[in-house]
């Protein structure tokens, strides 16, 4: 089953998820299957000038993630990762095995385009 | 002559002087408004509009049947402008790209093809009967603000005149830098605040950079000996013009008319002013 990435500023699955999906500091993968938990980094975007949404939508794809639970998502990174065949659920400020529990009963709502728009649009 | 006004902090009067002084010397001169990202000028100046011209920059396109998605363009590009997407393949956002031409250097395939994409337009008006206002606009959502502006100030006029005026952006980042440059004479527009004079410093440190001749001029003044001159004799600064605070101005402004309509006195001042700056007397 898939890999499922949480936006996050912890490093576990204890962590509250990050409502910001481009310049959240890391994002904790989990493998529903295993039950496995990992933590990857996405600070080297958190500085960025322009396209952080693009590069940790990049980031996330590179980590073979196929579902991403944030909090918001904007049209350049939704653009990247609906390509990618990425499913993107938003979530709301809440620990990640939460909403992990709250995805499996799908309790989240599925984005079908960006939910906010960019920041210099 | 080619002259810019600036100011580095907003709102202190650049364009409001800028049309003035235009306006007190519109027969021997053209004003061009660099403020790319929000260019102003024409909702005060009223005229024809009688050329209209893209700016293009060169920007990547992926001929998919070569791309191999070995994502080396990505990694290339220091403006997070593009992105690989699985097997969609790369995805290309303009609007982001600087036009450095990296991403087609490090394609392995000669994948990568620069083609003209347009990011910016330029329009003339002409004000009156012959006098020239030339405008830049950047597309909504672009970035590339000093490829429009070095554009604008490039774009050959219907007529030549002896002056040219530059009505630069606020700031002092690379918009700033690219109108500004090579001009024989900068005027700095501040107002007498902590503000202003902050901001102006920093305008200075990069016009001295520039090595730019440059002078000021106070705008909203309630006393001659205010905070901007004494920063200005301190440093030994030429203060060009002293233009006091009055509400007739604001309400004017709120109209959409100029300075010179609330205040006409000050017609005879720019016209001496021009005459100095360009070394008449």
């Amino acid at each position: 089953m898939a890999i499922i990435a949480f936006s996050t500023s912890g490093d576990s699955q204890e962590a509250l998820l990050d409502l910001r999906f481009g310049r959240c500091k890391n994002f904790v993968l989990c493998d529903v299957e295993a039950n496995k938990f990992s933590v990857v980094e996405n600070s080297q975007n958190m500085d960025a000038a322009q396209g952080a949404g693009i590069q940790s939508a990049q980031n996330v794809i590179d980590h073979k993630a196929e579902v991403l639970i944030t909090g918001n998502c904007g049209p350049k990174a939704f653009r990247v990762l609906n390509a990618a065949g990425i499913s993107i659920y938003l979530g709301e400020a809440k620990p990640i095995v939460e909403l992990l529990e709250d995805y499996k009963k799908g309790l989240l709502k599925k984005a079908d385009s960006a939910n906010v728009e960019g920041h210099w649009a | 002559m080619n002259i810019a006004i600036a100011s580095g902090k907003g709102g202190t009067g650049k364009t409001t002087f800028a049309i003035a002084f235009f306006l007190a010397n519109q027969e021997r001169s053209r004003l061009l408004d660099c403020d790319v990202e929000e260019p102003n000028v024409h909702l005060f100046l009223k005229g024809k509009v009688v050329k209209e011209e893209k700016v293009t920059l060169l920007m990547p396109e992926i001929d998919n049947s070569l791309c191999t998605n070995c994502g080396k363009c990505v990694t290339a590009c220091q403006f997070n402008a593009l992105a690989l997407a699985g097997k969609a393949g790369v995805i290309i956002f303009t609007e982001l790209c600087h036009s450095c031409g990296g991403c087609a250097l490090a394609c392995p395939e000669g994948a990568i093809k620069e083609i003209d994409t347009e990011v910016g337009s330029i329009s003339t008006t002409l004000v009156g009967d012959s006098s020239e206002l030339t405008t830049g606009l950047l597309n909504i959502g672009h970035s590339a603000a000093p490829a429009v502006i070095i554009a604008v100030k490039k774009n050959k006029p219907i007529k030549e005149v002896a002056h040219r005026i530059v009505d630069s952006p606020a700031g002092t980042s690379c918009s700033f830098v690219a109108s500004v440059s090579k001009s024989d004479y900068v005027i700095l527009v501040t107002e007498p605040t902590p503000f202003g004079l902050h901001d102006l410093a920093l305008a200075i440190e990069g016009i001295r950079e520039l090595k730019l001749p440059f002078g000021v001029v106070v705008n909203r003044i309630s006393s001659p000996d205010n905070l901007a001159t004494a920063f200005c004799k301190k440093n030994d600064i030429p203060v060009l013009l002293q233009i006091e605070e009055s509400r007739l101005v604001a309400e004017t402004y709120s109209r959409g008319g100029t300075l010179l309509d609330a205040l006409p006195h000050l017609k005879q001042d720019l016209r001496d002013l021009l005459d100095r700056l360009s070394g008449v007397i």
